[in-house]
């Protein structure tokens, strides 16, 4: 099982948990495994179409999956998978 | 690269930085550039307290400070450039003070503005490097696209609860190369109340300690040109698990400033870029909802009236404070529909009167609710207004 980590702002959409395991042998089966068992979830990573938001960033280890194969790459049981939030806070 | 064949040190100066000196790599010349270097802070919060105090530590030459608050109680848990006394005066000239006086070589200006699209480029164009510490994404938009367009560095950090980013964007490295900006990162921001602030989000308060004193490094490497700065690279860490990555950003060939197909030139609406409401639209949407004030709610438990007062805020806030409204989250309201009453006037709080009117909008327009009135200025207001002795968040 691939892992997802969750960033801090969609935690509550998964309960709080901050990594999600999931199944699938791609970015976009990973990422429709994860929707599935959070619901919430979907329309905040993907738009009507199922395709990722464009404020979505989504990186297989410390690669960034655009320079891959986008939604397409593959991952392995072992993969990590992260979700980087756009994050704005620091003076208030 | 910053110029510095007139910079000269005097015996104070030459002694008070005497541990930069002995480091074979930095030595008197990385102090020069130190000393040369001019450096805008904006933002003087959680992350410019830590930036502003190294910076001003090491031997920053010219520090800008940007920033248009007033100290705040609740900002002492974390912004640690501030004391008691400085509650409800202006941060720049409170922050000026204090790096002033932890070190008197150096030359501090103070800009008590809100840094806005008229104004960035006129400020931001007498510097070399942009620390970007401020709390809101049209704030960083517009300090990112001010630095493209300008050429400056921007050293980039932001917080949100235990979780933090460093990077430091449109970096020209020795070859000439301009590294990625923040709009390579993330092209447009996410939808407004998907990340809340600070403010409403809340942060722990060792955090911009840590990210700011990450962020004021990497202003001193590239201002000195010693080591390797984060250009190219996104630094994360969970403070929760005490987890760090380093990820890899790249050039976006969509970017419309620096992409293969540029297509602005200049500053923009950041406030529209991020769909935030304006304050017009906002205050017509909610002038068509029904309201009471505190003393009214007053006057209707003094008088025995039949009512239901409805809270719809976490409760952990309920824990903080409260006024014995019924507790009913806003992100469960629909779970709650049949416990609110439909033949009696409902008054629904949450602390400023934000949510709640988000709430009675919904209940409105879903289930055709028009018995509702909102709370003007939620438990903040009661707190002030009539009930000195709660405490305010």
């Amino acid at each position: 099982m691939a892992k997802i980590i969750v960033p801090t702002p969609l935690r509550k959409f998964t309960q709080n948990q901050t990594s999600v395991e999931t199944g699938g042998n791609t970015i976009k089966e990973a990422i429709g495994s994860l929707v599935t068992q959070f619901p919430d979830l979907r329309q905040h990573l993907l738009t009507k179409e199922g395709s990722l938001r464009t404020f979505v960033r989504v990186y297989l280890g410390e690669e960034d999956i655009k320079q891959l194969e986008g939604e397409a790459t593959p991952i392995q049981s072992q993969s990590e998978i992260s979700i980087i939030p756009a994050i704005a806070g620091g003076k208030a | 690269m910053i110029a510095t064949e007139n910079i000269t040190f005097s015996k104070a100066e030459i002694e008070r930085y005497s541990r930069h000196l002995i480091i074979p790599d930095f030595n008197i010349e990385g102090q020069r550039k130190l000393k040369a270097a001019k450096v805008l802070v904006v933002g003087s919060g959680g992350l410019g307290a830590p930036l502003l105090q190294y910076l001003a530590a090491a031997g920053v030459g010219t520090i800008g400070i940007v920033d248009y608050d007033t100290v705040d109680d609740s900002n002492l848990q974390r912004q640690v450039l501030f004391g008691v006394a400085s509650i409800g005066k202006a941060k720049v000239d409170e922050a000026a003070a204090r790096i002033q006086s932890l070190n008197p070589y150096i030359k501090v200006k103070t800009y008590n503005t809100m840094l806005s699209s008229d104004n960035a480029l006129d400020i931001i164009k007498d510097y070399d490097i942009v620390a970007d510490g401020t709390d809101n994404f049209p704030t960083r938009y517009l300090v990112n696209d001010a630095c493209v367009l300008l050429g400056k560095v921007n050293v980039y950090a932001s917080i949100f609860r235990f979780e933090g980013q460093v990077s430091v964007f449109n970096y020209t490295d020795e070859d000439g190369n301009v590294g990625p900006n923040y709009r390579d990162l993330f092209p447009s921001p996410p939808p407004p109340g998907l990340v809340p602030s600070c403010a409403e989000g809340g942060v722990i308060g060792v955090l911009p300690g840590i990210l700011g004193s990450m962020q004021a490094l990497e202003v001193l490497k590239v201002a000195s040109g010693v080591g390797k700065p984060l250009s190219g690279k996104l630094f994360l860490y969970d403070a929760l698990d005490f987890s760090t990555r380093t990820l890899k950003v790249y050039k976006d060939p969509e970017n419309p400033l620096t992409g293969d197909h540029p297509t602005q030139t200049e500053l923009i609406d950041y406030v529209q870029f991020c769909g935030v409401p304006h304050v017009e639209q906002e205050f017509r949407e909610e002038a068509q909802i029904k309201k009471v004030d505190v003393h009214r709610l007053v006057e209707m438990r003094q008088a025995g009236e039949d009512f239901q007062l409805i809270d719809v805020r976490e409760p952990y806030e309920y824990e903080i404070v409260n006024i014995q409204g019924e507790l009913m989250p806003k992100g469960h309201i629909d779970e709650f529909v049949g416990k609110i009453a439909k033949d009696k006037p409902v008054i629904v709080h949450c602390r400023s009167g934000k949510r709640s009117a988000d709430v009675i909008q919904h209940l409105e327009k879903q289930y055709g609710y028009d018995n509702l009135y909102n709370l003007e200025g939620g438990v903040l207001a009661y707190a002030d207004e009539i009930d000195p002795s709660l405490p305010k968040y």
